[in-house]
C-alpha cells in the first residue's frame, strides 16, 4: 500500500517541490482515475455536492486545468504539432502549477481535494507512447501521494458505447492517433485504450489503487466510492 | 526513447553557455557564418524559442504566476518541442546543429531558485548529449558592465526577482548572476564543460572555438557548391 496512513502528514513521490512544508497540509486528497469514458467526471459531479452537503469544503480538480498551461495544451493539441517528450512535459507543467498553486493551498486551508486524473493517466499516457518509465516517473516525484486513489476500471469494449454516445466521438489524442497505432480512429482506439489498460492494471500494486468496478451503473459505483470516501474522512 | 548520452548521429552538437554578458552568443554566431562558409549544413537553435510554449510562457511571466518548478518545466518542454523538431532531426541528416544556451542553463539557473539538482537533471535526460559544450568564462564585474551598460531595463524573472534577493531590480541582477556563475563553475567537471576564458579578444576565443569544433568535424559532409556562399553574403 502506497498511500498515506490516516492523519501521516504528505509525503512527495520523489524529490519534491522546493519551500513546501508538508507539515502544514491538512486536507485530503482523493484521486479517480480510469480510461477515457469510464465515468470518471460524472462520480466527480456527485460527490462534489455529496460532500459539501455533509460540510466539507472541496476542491475539485482536473487535467489541463491549470491557468498556467492548460490553454496551451489545448491550442498545441488542435493543431497536433507534438511530440511525445513536448505533450509529456506540457502535461506536467499543467500538473505542478495545480500542485503549487490549487492543491497545496486547499490542502492547506483544510479542503477535501478531489481529482480527475492524476499523475497515473499522465505516466500511463507516456509510457503507451514508448517513453522511459522511470524518467517519467521521476518527473512526477513532484506530485503528492495521495490518501486514496480509487481506479474506475472495465474493459475496452464497456468503453466504446460510452464514448460514442458523447457528441465528440473518438477523439484524435484519445484514440492515439499520434503514435499511428490502426487505420482509423476505431482500430487505434481499440488498439490505444488497450495499452493504456494493461499500464493502468499493471500500477495497481505499485501506487495502491483501489479497484472499483466500473462495468456497473453509475448509481452502485457512486454508492460503493460513497463508502470508501466516507472512511477516509472519519477523523475529520 | 533515448535518453542522455545515448543518441548516436551523424551530425554534430555544439552548445555555448555562460552568464550574461559572456559574449557567447557572439562567438556562436561568428562560428556559424565560419562554417556556413566552410560548406557545412548549420541548423540554429535558441534557448526558450520554441512557438509551442510561447504564449503559455508569456502569460506567466506576465502576470508573475511561474513558481521555480512550472518555469523549469516550461522551459523543459520549450527544449523537448525543440529537440523533437528541430534538433534530433538536423542532426540525423548530418547537419551542424548551434544551440545559444542548453540544458546546463536550466541546472544553473532553477537550482538558484531552489529546485532540487537531482530532479531538474532526471527532467532534462531526454536531452541529446552535446558534441561539445562551451563554457564563456567572465568575471562577474565584467560581465555586468557589459551587460547593464548596453541594454534595456532588466525583465523581473532575468533579475531572479522571484528569488526575493533584494527589492532593487539591479542589485536582483547581480546576486542571482553570482549564484549562477557558481553553479556552472561546479558543473564544468560534472559535464565536462570545454571552458573558454572569455576576457580575452574576441578573434583569440573565436580561434580556439574553431580549433576545438574542426577537430569533430572529420566525417560531417559538406555541400559541394561554394556558390551558395555568394548567394547568402
Amino acid at each position: 500500500m502506497q498511500n498515506r496512513p490516516n492523519n501521516h502528514a504528505f509525503e512527495f513521490y520523489g524529490e519534491g517541490l522546493p519551500a513546501v512544508d508538508l507539515g502544514e497540509l491538512r486536507g485530503r486528497l482523493i484521486v479517480i482515475e480510469g480510461p477515457d469514458g469510464v465515468g470518471r467526471s460524472t462520480q466527480v459531479a456527485m460527490l462534489k455536492p455529496w460532500l459539501e452537503s455533509n460540510g466539507h469544503a472541496v476542491l475539485d480538480t482536473g487535467m489541463t486545468r491549470s491557468a498556467l498551461a492548460g490553454k496551451g495544451i489545448k491550442q498545441a493539441k488542435a493543431g497536433i504539432t507534438l511530440g511525445p517528450i513536448s505533450l509529456t512535459l506540457f502535461y506536467a507543467t499543467d500538473f505542478a502549477d495545480r500542485v503549487e498553486n490549487e492543491m497545496i493551498p486547499a490542502l492547506r486551508a483544510g479542503f477535501i481535494v478531489l481529482t480527475d486524473r492524476y499523475i497515473y493517466s499522465l505516466i500511463a499516457r507516456a509510457i503507451v507512447r514508448g517513453l522511459d518509465a522511470s524518467w517519467i516517473k521521476a518527473c512526477y516525484g513532484v506530485a503528492l501521494k495521495p490518501d486514496a486513489v480509487f481506479y474506475l476500471r472495465a474493459n475496452v469494449s464497456d468503453l466504446i458505447p460510452r464514448v460514442l454516445s458523447s457528441p465528440t466521438g473518438f477523439d484524435y489524442w484519445e484514440s492515439g492517433m499520434d503514435i499511428h497505432l490502426g487505420e482509423d480512429l476505431y482500430d487505434s482506439f481499440v488498439e490505444y485504450q488497450t495499452r493504456m489498460l494493461s499500464v493502468f492494471d499493471s500500477m495497481i500494486h505499485e501506487y495502491g489503487f483501489e479497484v472499483i468496478d466500473a462495468t456497473q451503473p453509475v448509481e452502485p459505483i457512486y454508492r460503493n466510492l460513497q463508502q470508501r470516501i466516507g472512511r477516509l474522512l472519519r477523523d475529520l | 526513447m533515448r535518453m542522455y548520452g545515448d543518441h548516436q548521429f551523424p551530425g554534430k552538437l555544439f552548445i555555448v553557455e555562460g552568464i550574461d554578458g559572456s559574449g557567447k552568443s557572439t562567438q556562436l554566431s561568428l562560428l556559424q557564418q565560419w562554417l556556413r562558409r566552410e560548406g557545412y549544413t548549420v541548423f540554429f537553435s535558441e534557448w526558450n524559442s520554441s512557438p509551442l510554449v510561447k504564449e503559455t510562457t508569456r502569460r506567466g511571466k506576465r502576470k508573475q504566476m511561474l513558481t521555480p518548478t512550472t518555469f523549469s518545466l516550461l522551459h523543459a518542454t520549450d527544449l523537448a518541442d525543440r529537440i523533437e523538431r528541430h534538433i534530433i532531426p538536423p542532426l540525423s541528416a548530418g547537419a551542424i546543429v548551434l544551440a545559444d544556451r542548453y540544458i546546463y542553463t536550466a541546472f544553473a539557473r532553477d537550482t538558484a531558485r531552489g529546485v532540487s539538482p537531482r530532479w531538474v537533471r532526471e527532467l532534462y535526460k531526454f536531452a541529446v548529449q552535446p558534441t561539445i559544450a562551451f563554457y564563456f568564462r567572465v568575471p562577474l564585474d565584467v560581465s555586468l558592465k557589459r551587460i547593464l551598460s548596453a541594454r534595456a531595463a532588466l525583465k523581473y524573472y532575468e533579475a531572479g526577482m522571484d528569488l526575493g534577493l533584494s527589492d532593487d531590480i539591479e542589485e536582483s541582477f547581480e546576486l542571482f548572476q553570482g549564484m549562477i556563475a557558481d553553479r556552472y563553475e561546479e558543473m564544468v567537471d560534472e559535464f565536462g564543460l570545454k571552458v573558454i576564458d572569455a576576457t580575452r579578444s574576441i578573434e583569440e576565443q573565436q580561434n580556439e572555438v574553431r580549433v576545438i569544433v574542426e577537430r569533430e568535424l572529420a566525417d560531417v559532409p559538406k555541400r559541394p557548391t561554394p556558390y551558395l556562399d555568394f548567394l547568402e553574403v
